[in-house]
């Protein structure tokens, strides 16, 4: 009898109630992803490729003038030499702003993990992240107080020696780094904080003990480990940085001329949307590029 | 080799003692095990002699060096951690070559030195694996070679063997003290594992509230417990208290307990411990130490029955019986139990 029960059981199995739920697994698969590519397609894939299409007009598609598809937006940089020289420029100030964001941003985070002194490190944090929650704008004028002659750094340095002449620097390549650097650090310090925080303190301890000083410790033991959080955040802050345009136009002035500038102007100064759209998808494969030559050296560092 | 020594040491976090004033020497070659419970202080200890923690007060000596204010890159010591704390960007030959380096010694004669110390370890040619390639026992076997190719001045194990399983420990029980005899150095031991501190060590420290209640041969120590403390933390105990009375011990119910250790003065009040397997069950009368108790459980683990025992008082009493005859007492059977006077051993508190 019971044997006859156990068989009815399990016969029950695959009519019962459960196997109305049961759907084939690519479709569960799709349904998942569907909300993420949803996303996806609709914030990032659309704009880019109405900018894409954008930047093989001949002009801006809300004008009178007529519309031809052209490749001559892509001829930019050749028609325009100086252009060359500005997305040089751009680079340059990109390479010394995550350059100076990499050393900052690093030894903070190694301060921010050697500090385990009660309250120390959440108020650290704060501190950290106290320019991201203030506004872009304000931040960068507050700059130009402080770098401009005559400014607070002036009369800080003249409370020292009252007849030393300026060194305001308002209105140069440095202001700029300064201004991004300022303005990026955070990226860099929390991606360097979550690599270094995952390091077993055993690991440093054992190394000392071998015979290791903070400056072996630092370049044989806690940089390699946490090369992963450098080179996240040097994509993180590389990208947006080389095509800022705030930042150029507000502390350098004449010299502030960047990719960032020019494609900003070509939307809102000379109305020219194609050609705006053409430079930023030149500086998108230019920076692709790099990124693409320097992926085997960051694959080898992160190889752990 | 070198001996090592603490002069009244102490260290306190906060208002809470760790250490307080601890004195103690290990000599030149031997193997000391630190052996207490959680929040002991042995740990610490270890970490002041390693330099990790600055005593509050004392003296920490390696070899004729005072070493208190040496930073721990500077006391050339070998060092062992729970999580093996390998270099996991380094390769095996790496790790172990990093203390070398460090002194100045590279390419061919330290390739030599670290070929030596993973032949040493049993690991020979697996230089060039990395770390994630190895089991837990391997990677703590590179740990090994990595603390003795500098040859340091003494070897600071901090509970290494307690994150392997049971066969692999004691595999590297042997292998540690193997090579422990082969270097001769003075090796010192944290563990709360009792047997791998007696099995090992030539010398055992029992640590309680950050002070040293006993030291001295794992022999001497189990047979000869100083404190209840002692006696409890390292193996089981029996205790039974009563008053001193004409050189032997008269308990509670009126049984006279004798011992071969000597007492306190007539009249003053003393606790016995009696380890659980020096007690036996007897069926006749006997001229040594007995008790007449009842079976509350018995535990069968195989090669030994363990009796959980209650005497008419209501005294817990524990004793071990190698299992020669299978389980022929049950629960609840009332028995004679007997122990000889050397192994009844006066405590302190």
């Amino acid at each position: 009898m019971q044997n006859d029960r156990l068989t009815s059981a399990s016969e029950r199995g695959p009519l019962g109630p459960r196997s109305r739920r049961v759907l084939p697994s690519w479709v569960s698969t799709m349904v998942l992803l569907l909300p993420t590519y949803g996303w996806l397609t609709l914030a990032v894939f659309l704009p880019l490729l109405t900018m894409f299409v954008f930047s093989f007009m001949s002009a801006t598609p809300m004008g009178k003038a007529p519309i031809v598809f052209t490749l001559k937006q892509y001829r930019a940089f050749i028609d325009q030499p100086y252009l060359v020289g500005i997305g040089i420029n751009s680079l340059l100030i990109g390479f010394w702003t995550t350059l100076f964001c990499a050393v900052l941003g690093f030894l903070a985070a190694v301060a921010l993990v050697q500090s385990t002194l009660g309250k120390t490190r959440e108020i650290l944090l704060i501190l950290i992240l106290l320019p991201f929650w203030t506004n872009g704008l304000v931040r960068v004028f507050s700059w130009t107080m402080v770098l401009r002659e005559n400014g607070f750094l002036d009369n800080l340095l003249h409370m020292i020696a009252p007849d030393a002449g300026s060194i305001g620097f308002l209105y140069t390549r440095y202001a700029i780094v300064v201004g991004l650097v300022h303005g990026y650090l955070p990226y860099m310090i929390l991606t360097c904080y979550i690599a270094l925080v995952a390091i077993d303190d055993a690991i440093i301890e054992a190394a000392s003990s071998l015979g290791a000083r903070w400056w072996t410790i630092l370049f044989k033991i806690l940089v390699p480990l946490a090369a992963p959080g450098l080179i996240s955040g040097s994509v993180l802050i590389f990208i947006p940085v080389i095509g800022s345009f705030m930042e150029p136009r507000i502390l350098g002035g004449r010299v502030g001329v960047t990719m960032g500038t020019v494609i900003e102007d070509q939307f809102t100064q000379a109305f020219n949307w194609p050609l705006g759209a053409s430079l930023s998808f030149t500086l998108l494969a230019v920076v692709l590029a790099i990124f693409a030559t320097f992926s085997g050296v960051l694959r080898r560092g992160t190889a752990v | 080799m070198t001996n090592v020594k603490v002069h009244s040491v102490a260290k306190t976090y906060g208002t809470t003692p760790v250490l307080s004033d601890i004195t103690t020497e290990f000599p030149e070659g031997s193997f000391t095990s630190l052996l207490g419970p959680s929040g002991s202080g042995k740990t610490t200890l270890l970490r002041i002699i390693a330099g990790f923690i600055k005593p509050d007060q004392g003296v920490v000596t390696i070899g004729n060096n005072d070493v208190t204010d040496i930073p721990v890159w500077g006391r050339n010591i070998g060092m062992m951690f729970q999580s093996y704390a390998l270099f996991p960007h380094m390769t095996i030959a790496q790790n172990v070559a990093f203390g070398l380096e460090r002194r100045g010694i590279k390419g061919a004669a330290a390739r030599k030195e670290v070929d030596r110390a993973l032949e040493m370890v049993r690991l020979p040619g697996f230089g060039s694996r990395t770390p994630k390639q190895l089991s837990g026992g391997q990677q703590q076997r590179v740990a090994l070679a990595r603390a003795i190719v500098i040859k340091p001045s003494v070897l600071l194990l901090d509970e290494p063997l307690s994150a392997l399983d049971r066969r692999l420990r004691q595999e590297m029980q042997v292998e540690l003290l193997r090579i422990q005899r082969e270097s001769g150095l003075t090796t010192i031991f944290v563990t709360h594992d009792q047997e791998e501190a007696l099995t090992l060590s030539d010398k055992v420290a029992i640590l309680d509230k950050g002070r040293i209640v006993q030291i001295g041969e794992p022999e001497d120590v189990y047979e000869r417990p100083l404190t209840r403390f002692a006696a409890e933390f390292l193996g089981d105990s029996n205790f039974l208290t009563g008053t001193v009375d004409n050189g032997a011990v008269r308990l509670a119910d009126g049984t006279v307990v004798r011992t071969t250790s000597t007492l306190p003065t007539s009249g003053s009040k003393v606790t016995l411990a009696v380890r659980p397997e020096k007690m036996s069950i007897v069926s006749g009368p006997t001229d040594d130490n007995s008790l007449t108790a009842r079976i509350t459980t018995v535990i069968y683990a195989g090669p030994v029955l363990s009796y959980m025992l209650e005497t008419a008082d209501g005294l817990p009493l524990k004793l071990f019986a190698q299992n020669r005859d299978g389980k022929v007492l049950s629960d609840g059977d009332t028995i004679t139990l007997s122990w000889a006077p050397e192994h009844t051993v006066p405590v302190g508190d």
